[in-house]
């Protein structure tokens, strides 16, 4: 039984702002929603290479291949901190990577989506890691010690995945006909995607009060989409691409732009499994799985015959 | 054999000449080689640091939270080891 005493404690040092240590008291539902919510986010970090992954050889220069190539090891870090950051909580790698592959756990929505032309690429580092920011920004005055330093840290490389993706959609809004057409038609289908990614609306996301005094959660899901409308829009404005929301419009009054209506069940359909990709994604990531085994156990027993070495020398 | 995410390794980075290394986080590497490159490459993509150490995590040994105030008692009732314990007269200089 968790006393009444240790939780009173525990939730006075989150309201004086004092970060939660891995070693210190906390409640069970705590530690649980945190794993749920960590390796979510990681598992997100490292299938997001695949979608990006598959244009590094397709770039259309070297400058944008060095640049695309230099962002997905980012991601591959920022996967890195988080199950590093994850595992503080008492669990291994091993165990988080088995929940991924056997669809336990759930990595974000937005990576079930085809990337089909190279505007997508530019879409994604100017949408997707430009929602990813507004949450992860809101995360990292979270409370919890770990999550909190790899949010900080990662917040600091992300600006530059979100101004080279904005960049590549500039340069094509700006370029032929067809370059323009291009831009738009990857903006058109990453659009309703990167607000969705944000979290069912506050209306339809359950028990968020006590993870929001808790600090797990820091903001609810609609104030950080609101957020990111607001900036976005006017970036697209500035390069001539139109937002394929019909029903999009500013209100003067509040400050706010107002968007038309989300289509949730899609959302809730991509959740579940049944994305456009995300058969594809859990096989390539199991597969990348199955071929890096050899590698790791050769590391081992290469590490084990030097150790030996060293001994008898 | 079971396969393995590998052991986990501490590390430390010092990011300027004549300061002390601080902690960045931690890799998983099969050896203090492999931890080195893989620190690297995770902890220092925008020259964040100049020399970097790596510590099997297994070998740290912390103290414990929960006896945070009885560990560090000794030092709390010692206030003759800060230098404003002692009263210098006024006038005295550079002491
Ligand atoms: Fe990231
Ligand atoms: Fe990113």
């Amino acid at each position: 039984m968790e006393d009444a005493k240790q939780i009173e404690a525990f939730e006075a040092k989150i309201v004086s702002g004092v970060k939660i240590e891995p070693k210190d008291w906390m409640p069970e539902a705590y530690r649980k929603q945190l794993i749920r919510m960590m390796s979510q986010h990681a598992h997100s970090e490292i299938v997001g290479m695949l979608p990006e992954g598959n244009w590094i050889t397709r770039a259309p220069n070297l400058r944008r291949k060095a640049i695309l190539l230099a962002k997905v090891q980012d991601e591959a870090g920022h996967g890195l901190y988080l199950y590093s950051a994850t595992e503080t909580l008492g669990i291994d790698r091993t165990e988080l990577l088995e929940q991924l592959h056997s669809g336990k756990a759930k990595y974000s929505s937005i990576f079930n989506y085809p990337t089909l032309t190279w505007a997508d690429i530019g879409a994604i580092g100017w949408l997707v890691d430009g929602a990813a920011i507004m949450n992860q920004t809101a995360l990292a005055r979270g409370s919890y010690g770990p999550y909190s330093r790899a949010m900080v840290r990662i917040c600091k490389e992300e600006s530059f995945h979100n101004r080279q993706g904005y960049e590549i959609m500039m340069h094509l809004a700006q370029g032929t006909a067809e370059q323009k057409a291009m831009a738009q038609d990857a903006f058109n289908r990453w659009w309703w995607p990167s607000i969705m990614m944000l979290g069912p609306s506050d209306d339809k996301s359950p028990n968020s009060d006590q993870l929001m005094r808790w600090k797990v959660k820091m903001e609810s899901n609609d104030a950080i989409r609101q957020r990111f409308i607001d900036r976005t829009v006017p970036q697209a404005d500035f390069i001539g691409l139109t937002v394929p929301d019909k029903d999009l419009k500013f209100n003067e009054e509040t400050g706010h732009y107002e968007h038309g209506p989300i289509n949730w069940d899609e959302f809730f359909e991509v959740i579940k499994g049944n994305g456009p990709c995300n058969a594809k994604r859990l096989k390539d990531r199991k597969d990348a799985d199955i071929k890096g085994r050899w590698v790791r156990e050769a590391a081992l027993a290469y590490a084990k015959k030097r150790a030996k070495e060293k001994e008898v020398a | 054999m079971a396969d393995t995410q590998l052991p986990v390794w501490e590390v430390f980075i010092q990011a300027n000449p004549g300061i002390a290394h601080k902690h960045a986080g931690n890799v998983h590497a099969a050896d203090a080689e492999m931890a080195l490159q893989n620190a690297r490459d995770v902890y220092s993509r925008r020259s964040e640091g100049m020399n970097i150490w790596v510590v099997p995590a297994n070998a740290i040994t912390a103290s414990s939270p929960e006896d945070q105030g009885a560990f560090f008692e000794p030092s709390n009732d010692k206030p003759y080891r800060h230098p404003t314990f002692y009263k210098i007269p006024e006038g005295v200089k550079y002491l």
